[in-house]
């Protein structure tokens, strides 16, 4: 049984915090959890918080682009938020530059940026 | 048997002559050096370099590289490391010892048997000549490594230009070291100063190549996953059109002639920013 990784609902958006480095079955589990809650409690906006991440391979970065297409598809915007230099640097030097993806600094910014978007909408 | 006697023979010369041969080396090397350095600080060194030489000579006999020259030799490259400093060329260092030879040319070279002597002694000064060559071009690879990671922290300031904005002036060819460097620091200062926008100037580099626009793409998409927005600006008329002339795409990334024009862009849309922040919670 391996771990799984917790998705918080709070009003209309969902947080992901990603506290421990993704084993590829995570990965594979995160992806189903992440679609079946914003069907469940239709949120309009998903926050994955990768500032704990050391580690990001092209796995992973492939899968926040996949989970951002997924989620934008359902109706609800992504932002991947606390991003740390040295993975960002990694990330350049794979080749991912994460097109379509929105990012921000931290998740406090990532949270305002959501409003904004809603707000934008509304 | 010979090189003993040999051995004698220098050693008592060099004992007994001891000053006059001093006072001729330090003159020699004064008239090379043309006064940039002082005869007094010269005879001193010399002096002592002449009194380990001897004294190496009278216990183990002419072979430089063995352990009894072990003070000659760290002198020497002491010797040679100041001369490396004070910005001596490397003849004027190696000649530093070679002038020795001919001090003692007029006094040994006469005769048959102190000829012999002379010729051993001018192999083993041969032996600490190239000593003091290469620890001079050792010194002189230490100061150009050392000068070049004083350039590179030198040349890649990251400055808080205004809340949420950082400025990153360059100066100079961007290669994929410096690259490396400023990325690290405008990524940790973007994470540390809680920015949102990015400028980078490059009105001090002095030409856009494929290679140098290939660096700054890169260090603008990683600044972007972290959540920031770059702006490049500083972009001269030349260099705009060798960026055109060579297909080089910047794609959505804004650009910039003048700083002032990128500071008003950055702070125009954390204004806009503020305002839907307002909106959102209403």
């Amino acid at each position: 049984m391996t771990e799984r990784v917790p998705v918080l609902k709070i009003g209309e958006t969902l947080l992901v915090s990603i506290q421990t480095d993704l084993e590829d079955q995570m990965v594979m589990d995160l992806q189903e959890d992440l679609s079946n809650r914003i069907v469940d409690t239709g949120a309009k906006g998903v926050v994955i918080d990768i500032s704990a991440l050391e580690i990001v391979d092209s796995f992973v970065g492939r899968m926040l682009a996949t989970n951002a297409s997924i989620s934008r598809v359902l109706g609800a915007e992504t932002i991947v938020v606390g991003m740390r230099p040295a993975v960002a640097m990694t990330l350049v030097e794979l080749g991912l530059s994460l097109n379509g993806v929105r990012t921000a600094l931290n998740l406090e910014r990532g949270l305002k940026l959501l409003r904004r978007l809603g707000a934008e909408r509304a | 048997m010979t090189a003993e006697i040999n051995t004698r023979l220098l050693v008592e010369i060099l004992t007994a002559r001891r000053d006059d041969f001093l006072a001729q080396w330090t003159r020699t090397i004064g008239d090379d050096l043309q006064g940039r350095l002082s005869l007094a600080e010269l005879g001193h060194e010399l002096g002592e370099l002449y009194e380990a030489v001897l004294k190496a000579i009278s216990i183990g006999g002419l072979d430089g590289r063995g352990e009894h020259f072990g003070e000659a030799r760290s002198l020497l490259i002491e010797l040679s490391r100041n001369r490396a400093r004070q910005g001596f060329t490397p003849t004027e260092t190696a000649r530093s010892v070679f002038a020795l030879k001919e001090v003692l040319e007029p006094s040994l070279a006469g005769e048959a048997a102190s000829a012999q002597a002379y010729l051993q002694f001018a192999r083993l000064l041969d032996d600490l000549g190239l000593l003091t060559t290469e620890a001079y071009v050792r010194t002189r690879e230490e100061i150009i490594s050392s000068q070049a990671e004083q350039l590179l922290e030198l040349s890649t300031p990251v400055v808080k230009l205004w809340d949420g904005v950082v400025g990153v002036p360059l100066v100079g060819t961007l290669d994929s070291a410096r690259t490396q460097v400023v990325m690290e620091k405008l990524l940790q200062t973007l994470v540390d100063t809680d920015s949102t926008h990015a400028i980078i100037d490059i009105t001090g580099v002095p030409t856009v190549d494929t290679q140098v626009a290939q660096h700054l793409l890169k260090t603008v998409v990683a600044a972007r996953m972290m959540g920031a927005r770059c702006i490049i600006s500083g972009i001269r008329p030349q260099i705009a059109q060798t960026i055109v002339a060579l297909g080089i795409e910047f794609g959505d990334i804004p650009t910039n002639s003048s700083l002032a024009d990128a500071l008003r862009q950055a702070l125009k849309e954390i204004a806009l920013e503020t305002e839907d922040d307002v909106k959102g919670l209403l």
